[in-house]
C-alpha cells in the first residue's frame, strides 16, 4: 500500500480533502496527521473540508429508535470526562499575551515534545549529575534497556497523538530495540488490551507485547525491530492476539521518524 | 423532526443551512457543559445531533443494529472527549459528526478486514453507491440546499465524494472503483468539498 504515498509536503496537502471525509488508509492518516502539527494551511483547510463535510449529513438524517437515547445516557454514568488539556504554564514571559492560552493548547504538541525530549535528556545523563548522588557512586544505576535506546545515539522517534494520549515510539538501530512511551493513555475497552505489533518490510505485523493497565508506560517491545518499518497499536481481545483482528488505533512509521 | 433544529432556524442570521450561528453557539455551550459533567446538557445535546449523528453512521454502516452500536459507542466518546472539543477549530455538529463518522467508518473497515481474511472475493460485487445522495429522503430545507450544491459539482467530484464520506471508502478504492488513476480521486474530493464550502458559505 505503499506505492501511492505522497513523497512531499505538496503531495501530503492534497490529502486534506480525502483525510476530511475519513478516505485515508491507517499510514496515510498517521502521515498526514504529523504533517497536521507542522502546517497551519491544512488545518485550517481541513477544519473548513469538515465543516463542508458535516452539512452532507443534512441529507442522511434519520432518527435512532428512542432506546437508544436511554442506553446513552445510562451508559455515560460509567464514563468519566477527560480533563482539559492545560496549556504549558512555563512560556516564556513575553508569550503570555491575553487569549494566548487556546492558542497554546491548540499547540502543545511542540512544547510537550519540546519538554518531553528536554525529559529525556535529563534522565539520559541523570546518573552524571544527580545531585543526591555526588560522592558516592554506589547508588549509580544501571541503565535499563528503555534508557539504552532512548539514549542511543542512533534514536529515531515518530510521535503521535493516540486516543487522546501523546505518545512516541523510538528505536535505535545500534540496540536492535524500539520503546513505546506513552503519557494519559486512555484505558482500553472492557475486556480489551492495547497490542504492539512491529512491522517488517513485506507489511507482515509481529507481536511486539501487550500494554499494561494504567496510563503512562515506558515499553521496550519485544522483538528485534532494526528492521521494522513501523510500530502498530490495535485493541485486541484480553490476553492478546497473534495476529490483529482488528485495523490499528496508531501506526508509528519510521520513514516519518526523526532523530 | 423536521430541521434538526434546536432553536427555530428563523433566527440563523444566515437565513439558510446547517446550523446557524445560534444553533452552533447553542451546541458548542452544551457540548462545554457536558465536558464538565453535566448529564442534563449532554442529554439536551443528544436531542439536538443525535438524528444527524445517526442518519450518518447509519448510511455508512448499512446495518441497523450495527449503525445503533456504532451511535451509541460515538456519543461515549464525544462524552468522554467534550473537554477537547474547541468551537475556535470548528463548529461543534461538525466535531460531532467527525466522531461519528470516524467511528462508522473504523466499523465498515474492521468488518471489512476480517471478511478478507475468509474469502478472497469481496469488492467485485460492492454496490457503487452512485450518487445515492441525491435520493436521499431528507426532506428539510438545508438538505434541499445541501443537495443543491452537490449538484454543482462535477460528476466525478460527486461520486468520489459520495463513496468517501457515505461509502466509508478509502480514495485509493474510490480511484479504483470510479476508474481513476490512483491518486486522482483525493484530488478530486478535496475539490469537491473546497467546492461544496464555498457554495454553501460555510465558516473558514
Amino acid at each position: 500500500m505503499n506505492d501511492h504515498v505522497p513523497d512531499d509536503a505538496n503531495d501530503l496537502h492534497l490529502l486534506s480533502g480525502a483525510y476530511a471525509v475519513d478516505a485515508l488508509d491507517d499510514l496515510e492518516r498517521a502521515r498526514f496527521e504529523a504533517h497536521l502539527r507542522t502546517c497551519a494551511d491544512c488545518r485550517v483547510e481541513v477544519a473548513g473540508l469538515r465543516e463542508a463535510a458535516a452539512m452532507l449529513a443534512d441529507t442522511t438524517a434519520v432518527a435512532p429508535p428512542p432506546e437508544l437515547r436511554d442506553r446513552v445516557l445510562a451508559g455515560i454514568e460509567t464514563v468519566r470526562p477527560l480533563p482539559p488539556i492545560v496549556p504549558d504554564h512555563d512560556a516564556s514571559p513575553g508569550a503570555a499575551a491575553p487569549g494566548a492560552s487556546r492558542r497554546a493548547s491548540r499547540r502543545r504538541w511542540f512544547p510537550l515534545t519540546a519538554v518531553a525530549a528536554a525529559v529525556l535528556l535529563i534522565l539520559g545523563v541523570g546518573a552524571v549529575w544527580q545531585p543526591w548522588d555526588d560522592g558516592d557512586g554506589t547508588s549509580q544505576q544501571q541503565p535499563t534497556a528503555a534508557d539504552r535506546v532512548l539514549g542511543a545515539d542512533d534514536a529515531e522517534t515518530v510521535s503521535l497523538e493516540v486516543a487522546g494520549a501523546e505518545t512516541k515510539v523510538v528505536r535505535s538501530k545500534s540496540e536492535g530495540r524500539a520503546v513505546l512511551v506513552a503519557t494519559g493513555m486512555p484505558p482500553a475497552p472492557s475486556g480489551k488490551v492495547y497490542e504492539l505489533w512491529l512491522q517488517d518490510a513485506t507489511g507482515h505485523l509481529a507481536p511486539a507485547g501487550l500494554m499494561p493497565e494504567g496510563s503512562d508506560h515506558t515499553l521496550v517491545l519485544e522483538g528485534d525491530a532494526t528492521d521494522a518499518t513501523g510500530v502498530g497499536i490495535t485493541i485486541e481481545p484480553a490476553g492478546g492476539s497473534d495476529v490483529p483482528t482488528d485495523s490499528p488505533i496508531a501506526v508509528f512509521d519510521f520513514s516519518e521518524a526523526t532523530t | 423532526m423536521p430541521g434538526l433544529t434546536p432553536v427555530p432556524s428563523g433566527e440563523s442570521p444566515g437565513g439558510a443551512g446547517a446550523p446557524g450561528p445560534a444553533d452552533a453557539a447553542l451546541l458548542a455551550e452544551l457540548l462545554r457543559s457536558s465536558s464538565r459533567g453535566d448529564q442534563a446538557a449532554f442529554a439536551r445535546l443528544y436531542d439536538a445531533a443525535a438524528t444527524r449523528v445517526h442518519g450518518l453512521v447509519l448510511r455508512v454502516v448499512r446495518d441497523p443494529a450495527q449503525a445503533e452500536e456504532v451511535t451509541q459507542e460515538a456519543f461515549l466518546e464525544i462524552w468522554r472527549t467534550a473537554s477537547r472539543f474547541d468551537d475556535q477549530r470548528g463548529s461543534a455538529l461538525s466535531w460531532l459528526l467527525t466522531i461519528g463518522h470516524r467511528k462508522a467508518v473504523d466499523r465498515v473497515r474492521a468488518a471489512e478486514a476480517s471478511s478478507r481474511r475468509d474469502t478472497r472475493y469481496h469488492d467485485t460485487n460492492q454496490p457503487v453507491a452512485h450518487d445515492e445522495t441525491a435520493e436521499a429522503a431528507t426532506a428539510t430545507f438545508e438538505a434541499q440546499r445541501v443537495r443543491h450544491a452537490m449538484q454543482t459539482l462535477t460528476q466525478v467530484q460527486r461520486e468520489a465524494i459520495g463513496l468517501a464520506y457515505f461509502g466509508g471508502y478509502t480514495h485509493t478504492e474510490v480511484a479504483t472503483m470510479l476508474d481513476l488513476p490512483i491518486g486522482t480521486a483525493k484530488t478530486r474530493i478535496r475539490d469537491g468539498l473546497i467546492r461544496m464550502r464555498d457554495t454553501l458559505g460555510v465558516a473558514q
